[in-house]
């Protein structure tokens, strides 16, 4: 390993880094807000550390990752993520009655687990960053642990993430003996002459693994139980860093491993696909909780993904990329007022704690209506332009029944979300007007900015599209 | 610069209005109401001083234009035109904006900054409509009148307005999103053919297309129209939603909303796919006689004043779209007469619903009867703008419904005759309307207060507007013209190309 390669791994040796100084940091001094401190300035640090590595870009280090500006870009993406959701975590905590400084820890890990992913270029590094990911998030499902539905949820979520991770295991295991290699790229031109069966079984292994993380239909449900029993922030980030670094990996495994063109592996997610944006609208319809309809939303609007993922060319690539943008910004914003809703002792996930928001508590109100009218891929919201995108990536690969039931099933999901709108816009009984505490100002800071940047994508959004290219096209 | 002041002081107003409203509901009011007054003057100005000019317009120019690059990486133009079709529907557009504001002075009595936001944005989503001449813009300003006009109904809507609102959302989102991949389709089919991606619509005019994908991407784009319009299987979300909206809703819903399906028929269905809407024209204009008579007889079995009126919509625009497909000159200025004139009356007809609303808080015809003695001018009114309704010649419906009748008796003598049945039936349910609830004795001893200086004020420009379009629409027809013999030169060149 040369300098040059340290050079490149900065972001991440930043990010492990700040790991160990906060881990020493709680354990020198208990304090809230200079760990928070100490996060957000290793995360800023991260964040500035993209520009140093990106003239060396790209460049492979070791066989197991590669540092190229799609890396770069999704580091980026993730850092951002796990930023807003430190902040978004620091007022929950702050209402709770727990130790808060460790969720700091677990949350630095997680995202450095996520950046690997990004960045794998081969089995044992997938498999890796995956666990960190994982084993951190068990932690931070359950972390309310007084309280028994994160426990449960926790427990949930650590048992079906361990078999999934075997599955996996087991997977790699198969393309390894049928391939005998585990880098992504030496994958390519065999896949297309070795079509036995170890291998089809192999990916077919794989992709439970990938999409038991994804939480794509059939292996959504664990989702609305641990969405719902999660603290709001976790939430979050399950949602966002998670799922987005999942899915930058499985545009770079399958893509670069040639395995996207295999057109056995094309209709398993086709199928997919299809089942996950019908079963996740049309589920979200029956339910009344607000986590929980926001966990069957993101399995729909991965659902989405999939068909920009199973389209073709550059254009496909540029979708699923602007499409989580969009994704991260909405699905922040849309938890993020759920976790400022919520009190010392429940989250604000009932239907009923909207009733009549807009009287009581306008700001949230009106920021909660743009992520959900996004979600809803309503213009003037980044959700727009990505729906936008995403149906032109399918439309250009003509895959006209697939851009049918996208269509189809966005309808479906306008019912739900247009529920929890008219709740929020309903008058107020008369005797429960209580006009609730301010926002604080963390939780203030990163939802008008992330409806700033909401409005400002889906108005104008040629600044990012342009970023976006150039980082793919080099 | 002046086509996007147009859209822009309503969009600001908006904002400013409900800021506004914070320390005063009236300076709200106010704002709302000097924005749409500015955009009609300035309209105005532009329309008298063009008038001269405009029928001498050669057909490649429009009246004004503004062209910004938006999104280049999807060809994407920021590109807003305007000829002499968007300027009379502008028109429309802004002073049925003001009456809307004016509408609402007491009725609306909560959230009124949140509410004249709503109705200014509508407004300025309806204005980009009608200006847009890129594809991608039209889809845009199409979907974002579709909000505020969501809340519009859903926050101050009458009883069943949740119902209402979420079916009117839902029909128009999925109507708009297949027009949405009728539109992708024919910038893939543009580009496979010329290399060039762009949502130019003049560009794509001249797109070669296969008959059977032109035939596809057509039914698209009329199926997104004929949700608006209404056509008649796809009009189930119009009575509830007029029924239910407040009244400046329900102007805007009749007024305006359903002329923006109209405008896409004449802008885009018929130019773009001249071949397909051929075909399609024998279906499309059986389904407007339908249009025509089913709405007449349902408006004629309503007892809810708002419904009976809203029924009356399905009917008269159904001579709109029979005069889109039949497609000669005639029929077209009948079309685009009617459409302002249907407008006009319509908009007034849902007012007087309002005021008889605030009075008497019922719509139900049932329980009025004798207004005429209580109420005299407000029932004058009622009654001229029934007549009006039913195609009193001298009065705006009259001309543009005749001249459609005259030109489609040249395509067909049966549709004729039965749209003919149709202007009968409009006098049963109009005259019904009248006699039920202003005729007769005041059984219910109704003491109603009469119209006000601001409700005289509202209606009495309506009165003459309808009545000039009656007895001389001569400036809509010059205006229109120019515009007019563009859409038929694009479509028969496209024929020509295509064959």
């Amino acid at each position: 390993m040369t300098g040059a390669d340290g050079i490149a791994l900065l972001p991440l040796i930043v990010l492990a880094g700040t790991s160990v100084l906060v881990m020493v940091g709680i354990a020198v001094r208990r304090s809230h807000r200079f760990t928070l401190g100490l996060t957000l300035a290793g995360l800023t640090a991260a964040f500035g550390s993209l520009w140093i590595a990106a003239p060396l870009a790209p460049r492979q280090v070791t066989p197991l990752l590669v540092i190229d500006h799609y890396a770069l870009f999704y580091f980026g993406l993730l850092i951002a993520g796990g930023f807003a959701v430190a902040l978004l975590a620091y007022d929950y905590l702050a209402k709770v009655d727990i130790n808060r400084e460790e969720l700091y820890l677990l949350l630095l890990i997680a995202t450095t687990g996520g950046a690997i992913l990004v960045a794998s270029s081969h089995f044992a590094s997938f498999f890796l960053g995956l666990e960190m990911l994982s084993v951190s998030l068990y932690a931070m499902v359950a972390y309310l642990h007084p309280r028994r539905q994160p426990l449960e949820a926790g427990i949930k979520y650590l048992i079906l993430a361990a078999a999934s991770a075997a599955f996996l295991l087991f997977g790699m295991a198969l393309v390894y003996a049928g391939l005998g290699t585990m880098e992504f790229g030496r994958m390519a031109h065999m896949l297309e002459t070795g079509n036995n069966v170890m291998l089809i079984s192999g990916l077919a292994l794989i992709i439970t693994g990938i999409g038991f993380k994804l939480a794509v239909v059939p292996f959504h449900l664990w989702t609305p139980d641990v969405y719902e029993g999660a603290p709001a922030p976790v939430t979050a980030f399950i949602a966002t860093v998670s799922k987005g670094a999942m899915f930058a990996l499985l545009l770079r495994y399958f893509y670069r491993s040639g395995a996207a063109t295999n057109h056995r592996i094309r209709l398993v997610f086709i199928i997919i696909a299809i089942a996950s944006m019908l079963a996740g609208n049309l589920l979200a319809l029956l339910q009344s909780n607000v986590k929980r309809i926001l966990a069957y939303s993101s399995i729909a609007h991965m659902g989405y993904l999939l068909v920009a993922f199973l389209a073709s060319g550059e254009l496909a690539v540029e979708a699923v990329t602007f499409y989580l943008v969009a994704y991260f910004i909405t699905t922040l914003g849309a938890f993020g007022v759920v976790s400022a809703l919520s009190t010392h002792d429940r989250e604000a996930e009932d239907i009923d704690d909207y009733h009549a928001l807009f009287c009581r508590r306008p700001a949230l109100a009106g920021v909660f209506t743009l992520m959900l009218l996004s979600l809803a891929g309503i213009p003037v919201t980044a959700g727009f332009i990505g729906k936008f995108y995403i149906v032109v990536a399918g439309a250009s690969s003509a895959m006209w029944a697939l851009v049918i039931i996208l269509v189809v099933s966005s309808v479906i999901g306008l019912f739900y979300y247009l529920r929890i709108v008219a709740a929020m816009y309903a008058s107020p009984e008369r005797d429960a007007i209580e006009t609730g505490s301010r926002i604080s100002a963390a939780s203030g800071a990163v939802l008008y900015m992330l409806a700033v940047l909401l409005v400002w994508f889906g108005i104008y959004p040629e600044p990012l599209l342009r970023l976006i290219r150039t980082v793919l096209r080099a | 610069m002046i086509l996007l002041c147009l859209i822009a002081i309503l969009f600001i107003a908006g904002i400013l209005a409900w800021l506004a409203a914070r320390w005063s509901a009236a300076a709200a009011r106010w704002i709302a109401l000097a924005a749409t007054a500015a955009d009609f003057i300035i309209d105005l100005i532009v329309w008298l001083r063009h008038y001269g000019e405009i029928s001498l317009l050669p057909h490649n120019r429009w009246i004004e234009e503004l062209d910004w690059n938006w999104i280049p990486r999807f060809g994407i133009h920021f590109h807003l035109a305007m000829d002499g079709l968007s300027l009379l529907l502008l028109m429309l557009t802004f002073f049925l904006g003001i009456v809307s504001v004016l509408v609402s002075w007491n009725e609306i009595k909560e959230r009124i900054g949140f509410f004249h936001l709503n109705l200014l944005w509508v407004l300025a989503g309806i204005t980009g409509v009608f200006l847009a001449l890129d594809l991608f813009l039209f889809y845009f300003a199409w979907e974002l009148m579709l909000v505020p006009m969501y809340f519009l109904i859903a926050l101050w809507g009458h009883e069943r307005r949740q119902y209402a609102s979420v079916k009117f959302f839902i029909f128009t989102q999925l109507s708009g999103l297949l027009m949405l991949i009728a539109i992708l389709a024919l910038y893939f089919t543009h580009h496979a053919a010329t290399r060039v991606y762009t949502f130019e619509y003049e560009q794509l005019l001249g797109t070669p297309l296969s008959s059977s994908s032109a035939w596809w991407m057509m039914l698209g784009f009329f199926v997104a129209f004929a949700v608006k319009l209404p056509v008649v299987p796809l009009h189930t979300w119009l009575p509830d939603a007029h029924t239910e909206a407040p009244t400046a809703g329900s102007v805007v819903l009749a007024g305006l909303l359903l002329k923006t399906g109209a405008y896409g028929m004449l802008r885009f269905v018929v130019p773009l796919f001249p071949d397909a809407a051929r075909q399609f024209a024998p279906i499309a204009m059986v389904l407007a006689v339908i249009g025509i008579l089913y709405g007449g007889l349902l408006a004629f079995g309503q007892s809810d004043f708002k419904r009976l009126v809203a029924y009356t919509s399905v009917s008269h625009l159904g001579f709109v779209l029979l005069g889109i497909f039949a497609w000669n000159q005639l029929t077209l200025q009948g079309a685009l007469i009617t459409m302002i004139a249907h407008g006009i009356s319509t908009g007034a007809l849902f007012v007087i619903a309002g005021l008889l609303q605030e009075r008497m808080h019922t719509r139900e015809m049932g329980r009025m009867s004798g207004l005429w003695s209580t109420a005299p001018r407000l029932s004058g009114a009622a009654l001229f703008f029934a007549l009006g309704s039913l195609g009193l010649p001298g009065l705006g419906d009259f001309v543009g419904e005749f001249l459609v009748l005259l030109g489609t008796y040249r395509v067909s003598l049966i549709l004729t005759l039965f749209a003919t049945i149709g202007v009968l039936i409009a006098t049963f349910y109009a005259l019904r309307l009248v006699q039920r609830a202003f005729h007769g004795p005041n059984f219910h001893d109704w003491k109603l207060a009469d119209l006000n200086k601001r409700e005289a004020f509202i209606l009495m420009p309506m009165i003459v507007v309808l009545l000039w379009i009656g007895l001389y629409p001569l400036p809509l027809l010059n205006t229109f013209r120019p515009a007019m013999e563009r859409l038929q030169q694009a479509a028969n060149s496209m024929a020509a190309l295509r064959r």
